[in-house]
C-alpha cells in the first residue's frame, strides 16, 4: 500500500515530468514531505500565479506539459489566471491543487474554494479526486487530455486525505481512451482534394498561419508547402516563429498591429488557406470586410473553431502536421503566381515597418538591436502591451517555439514567469523578457525566484512610465485623457540590486548594445531599465471596429 | 429562429450537469427546457435540452458541447421525425358544486389523469407536446392554477433510428 502522495509523484515521474512549478501550504503538505526526497525538481515561485505562467512557458517552449502545484483556497485562487491564460492561447499544463480533505467539502472549511467550479470554464477538464485509488488513473488522464488533440489546461484538485490516504497500485491501461474524447487526427480526403482543386484556381493566394502551426510542430510541412505552392504567409500574433522572417514569402504578422503588406494581402486574396488559426477579433477587424474576395480553406483540429466566427468553404478537420503532409504528398509543384507575387514584394518595399532613426531612445531600434545581436540564439518571452507588440513587429523570429507570449488573454505579468519556464526548457539559450514599466510590476517578485534557482533570465524593460498601449488608445480616441495611465518613474536597477541581481539603466542609443552584451556576458539573471521615448505609438494599427486595410500610421497608399 | 430539442449523451458523473448548463449561460445561449435522467446505459445519464437559436449558433453550441470530454454524444433531434412529451401536474381550484363538474370534463377531454382530491382543488397530470400543455393550463387559468409544476421537455426519434452512442 502507498499513500496517495507518494502515487501522486510516481504518476508525475511516469509522465516523464523533471520539474514542477510550486508554492506549498497546509493541506499539500502530504505532498510537500514526499517532494522532499524526490527526484522531481521543485522550483519555489513567489506567488501562485506564476507557477502557473512558468509552466506554460515550459510547455510552450518544449512542446511538453507543464506542472503547477498551489495549496487549496488562496493557493488555487492564485493559479486562476495563469489557468486561463493557458487556456486561451491552448497550452498544455496541468495544474496540481490541494483541497479541504473529503469529509469537509462544501463546509466552507478552512482554505477551501471549489476550485473545479471556479476553473471549469478556462479549463479543458477537471477532476476532483475522491479517492487515493483514482489518482493515478486520473494522473494518467491529465495528461493525456492536456497533451493531445487541442491542447490545453488540467486541473487535479486532491483533497488532503486523498494525499494521505493508502492505496495499493493500481493497473493503468497503455493507452488512456475515453468514450467522449476522440480529437481527429487525420483530415478527410475528399475535403483535401477539394482544397487542392481550389488552390488550382487560385490567383492570390495566402496562408493564414496561427498558433496551432506551433503546437502541431508543423513549421517544416508549412514551410515547404507555402515555397512549393508558392503562397505568402502571414502569422497571427500566436504563429510568429513557423516560418522564418527573412523567408521570401513571410508577409510577418496581421491585424490589428499587422504589417501593412499582411493586411493588404488579405483584403486582395481570392483565396485563404487558415491553419490552426481561429479568426480572433484582433485580427479580423470588421470580420465583414475581413478577406472579402477570398474562397477559405480552414484546417483546425478543433472543428468548434471551423465557421464560428466566418463562413468557411473547404473545412478540413484535422491535426495540421497530418493534413499539411497529405496536402504535400497529393500536390503538384505550380508556377509562381507572378503577377501576385510582385504586388506583394511592391507592396513591402513601400510599406515597411518604420523604424524612427531621431537619435532619440527609440523602441523599435531597441529590438532591432537585440535580434541582430542574438540572431536565431535565444528564447524571446514578452509581457503585454507596447513592448510585446514592438517586440513581434522588429525581432526576427528563425524557429518556432523561440516566441512566447500571451495571445488571448493578454496577460501583463506574464513574462517573467513564463521566461522562468522556458530556461527549464531551453536551459541551452539565453531566455529574454521583454517587459513594459506597468507588466513587470505584476510579477515582479520573481526576482526573488530567479535569483535563488540562478535562472539567467535577462529582462529588457522598456520603461516608458506610462500604461504604454492604454495611454496610445487615450491619445488617439480619447482625447489625449490620460486618465490613470501615467506611472512614476521607478528605479528598476536598484529593486534588481536588492534582490541580488545586476543591472543597468540605458538612456540613450549608444548604451543598448552594450547593455545587450553586458547582459549576455552576466552568467546570471541581468535587469536592463531602457527609458524609452515616452509617448511613442505602436504603428501600423487597425482602429478597433475598421477593417484590416484601414490603418493609421501607416505609409500613404500609391 | 427556433427551437432545437438536443439530446445529449452524458457520463454519469457528479458535475456533468452543471458542465453542461455552465457552458450554455457562458456562451450566451438560453435553455428553454432542461430534462435529466437516467437512460438505457447504467453508466451514462441523457440530458434532454431545447434551445432557441438560428442554425449556425445551434451548432456551435453542439460542438462546444461535443468538446467536453463527459459529453458522449449530441443528437438535434429537430432534424428527424420524432416524439416529444412533456408532463405537467395542475393543482386547480375545484369546489364540489362549483367549478369541479367542468374542470373535470375538460381533464377528460385532454386525456388528463385526475390523481389528487382536496376539499377546494384537484390536482391533474397531463402528458403531451408543449401546445397541448399550453393550452390546458390556458383552459384551467379562469378556475384558479393554484401551483403548476412541469417537467422538461423529453424526446425520442422515430422509426429505428437512436439518438444512442455508436457502440
Ligand atoms: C492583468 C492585466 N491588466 C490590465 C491589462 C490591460 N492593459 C493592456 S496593455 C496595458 C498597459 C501595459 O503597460 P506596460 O506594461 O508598461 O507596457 P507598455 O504598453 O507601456 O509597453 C494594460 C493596462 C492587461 N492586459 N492585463
Ligand atoms: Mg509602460
Amino acid at each position: 500500500m502507498k499513500t496517495g502522495a507518494k502515487i501522486l509523484v510516481e504518476s508525475l515521474q511516469r509522465e516523464g515530468v523533471e520539474t514542477i512549478f510550486g508554492y506549498p501550504g497546509g493541506v499539500v503538505l502530504p505532498i510537500y514531505d514526499e517532494l522532499y526526497d524526490s527526484p522531481l525538481r521543485h522550483i519555489l515561485v513567489r506567488h501562485e500565479q506564476a507557477a502557473a505562467h512558468a509552466a506554460d512557458g515550459y510547455a510552450r517552449a518544449s512542446g511538453r506539459v507543464g506542472v503547477c502545484l498551489a495549496t487549496s483556497g488562496p493557493g488555487a485562487c492564485n493559479l486562476v489566471t495563469g489557468i486561463a491564460t493557458a487556456y486561451m492561447d491552448s497550452v498544455p499544463i496541468v495544474a496540481l491543487t490541494g483541497q479541504v480533505p473529503t469529509n469537509l467539502l462544501g463546509n466552507d472549511a478552512f482554505q477551501e474554494s471549489d476550485i473545479t467550479g471556479i476553473t471549469m470554464p478556462i479549463t479543458k477538464h477537471n477532476y476532483l479526486v475522491k479517492s487515493a485509488g483514482d489518482l493515478s488513473r486520473v494522473i494518467q488522464e491529465a495528461f493525456y487530455i492536456a497533451g493531445t488533440g487541442r491542447q490545453g489546461p488540467v486541473l487535479v484538485d486532491i483533497p488532503k486525505d486523498v494525499s494521505t490516504g493508502l492505496s495499493a497500485d493500481v493497473k493503468l491501461p497503455e493507452k488512456v481512451k475515453l468514450r467522449g474524447y476522440n480529437p481527429t487526427y487525420k483530415g478527410h480526403k475528399r475535403q483535401i482534394e477539394k482544397a487542392l482543386e481550389l488552390l488550382g484556381h487560385a490567383e492570390r493566394p495566402l496562408i493564414y498561419a496561427g498558433g496551432g502551426v506551433i503546437s502541431s510542430n508543423a513549421s517544416p510541412e508549412l514551410v515547404e508547402f507555402a515555397t512549393l505552392a508558392s503562397i505568402p504567409v502571414t502569422t497571427t500574433l500566436m504563429g510568429i516563429g513557423c516560418i522564418p522572417c527573412h523567408h521570401p514569402l513571410n508577409l510577418g504578422m496581421l491585424g490589428m498591429h499587422g504589417t501593412e503588406y499582411a493586411n493588404f494581402a488579405v483584403t486582395e486574396s481570392d483565396l485563404m488557406i487558415a491553419i490552426g488559426a481561429r479568426f480572433d477579433d484582433r485580427v479580423t477587424g470588421k470580420i465583414e470586410t475581413f478577406a472579402p474576395h477570398a474562397k477559405i480553406i480552414h484546417i483546425d483540429i478543433d472543428p468548434a473553431e471551423i465557421g464560428k466566427n466566418k463562413r468557411i468553404d473547404v473545412p478540413i478537420v484535422g491535426d495540421v502536421k497530418a493534413v499539411l503532409q497529405d496536402l504535400l504528398l497529393l500536390m503538384k509543384k505550380r508556377d509562381a503566381h507572378e503577377i501576385w507575387l510582385k504586388k506583394i514584394k511592391y507592396w513591402k518595399q513601400h510599406h515597411p515597418l518604420k523604424c524612427p532613426k531621431d537619435g532619440a531612445l527609440h523602441p523599435q531600434y531597441i529590438i532591432r538591436t537585440l535580434s541582430d545581436l542574438v540572431k536565431d540564439k535565444a528564447v524571446i518571452v514578452s509581457e503585454v502591451g507596447q513592448n510585446q507588440m514592438w517586440t513581434a513587429q522588429h525581432f526576427c523570429f528563425h524557429n518556432p517555439r523561440t516566441w512566447i507570449t500571451s495571445g488571448g488573454l493578454g496577460t501583463m505579468g506574464y513574462g517573467l514567469p513564463a521566461a522562468m519556464g522556458v530556461h527549464f526548457a531551453r536551459p541551452d539559450v539565453p531566455v529574454f523578457d521583454i517587459a513594459g514599466d506597468g507588466s513587470i510590476q505584476m510579477n515582479i517578485q520573481e526576482f526573488g525566484t530567479i535569483v535563488s534557482n540562478k535562472i539567467p533570465v535577462k529582462v529588457v524593460i522598456l520603461n516608458n512610465m506610462y500604461l504604454g498601449m492604454v495611454r496610445q488608445w487615450q491619445e488617439l480616441f480619447y482625447d489625449r485623457r490620460y486618465s490613470y495611465t501615467e506611472l512614476p518613474p521607478v528605479e528598476f536597477v536598484k529593486i534588481a540590486q536588492a534582490y541580488g541581481i545586476d543591472g543597468v539603466k540605458v538612456e540613450s542609443c549608444d548604451e543598448v548594445l552594450p547593455a545587450f552584451q553586458a547582459a549576455i556576458d552576466c552568467d546570471g539573471p541581468f535587469v536592463m531599465d531602457f527609458r524609452i521615448e515616452r509617448e511613442e505609438n505602436v504603428f501600423p494599427m487597425v482602429p478597433a471596429g475598421a477593417a484590416i486595410n484601414e490603418m493609421i500610421g501607416g505609409h500613404p497608399r500609391t | 429562429m427556433k427551437p432545437h430539442t438536443l439530446s445529449v449523451l452524458v457520463e454519469n458523473k457528479a458535475g456533468v450537469l452543471s458542465r453542461v448548463t455552465g457552458l450554455f449561460s457562458r456562451r450566451g445561449f438560453n435553455i428553454e427546457s432542461l430534462a435529466v435522467g437516467p437512460c438505457e446505459e447504467m453508466e451514462m445519464s441523457r440530458i434532454t435540452i431545447v434551445v432557441i437559436g438560428d442554425d449556425a449558433r445551434v451548432e456551435q453550441v453542439m460542438k462546444q458541447l461535443n468538446k467536453l470530454i463527459d459529453v458522449i454524444k449530441v443528437t438535434d433531434l429537430t432534424e428527424n421525425e420524432r416524439v416529444e412529451r412533456e408532463l405537467a401536474l395542475i393543482k386547480v381550484t375545484a369546489e364540489p358544486g362549483g367549478s369541479r363538474a367542468e374542470v373535470m370534463q375538460i381533464a377528460s377531454i385532454f386525456r388528463a389523469q385526475i390523481v389528487d382530491v382536496g376539499a377546494k382543488s384537484v390536482t391533474l397530470e397531463v402528458t403531451g407536446d408543449t401546445e397541448k400543455i399550453d393550452a390546458l393550463e390556458q383552459l384551467l387559468r379562469q378556475f384558479g392554477v393554484k401551483e403548476l409544476v412541469r417537467t422538461g421537455r423529453v424526446g425520442i426519434l422515430r422509426g429505428a433510428k437512436t439518438a444512442t452512442s455508436s457502440k
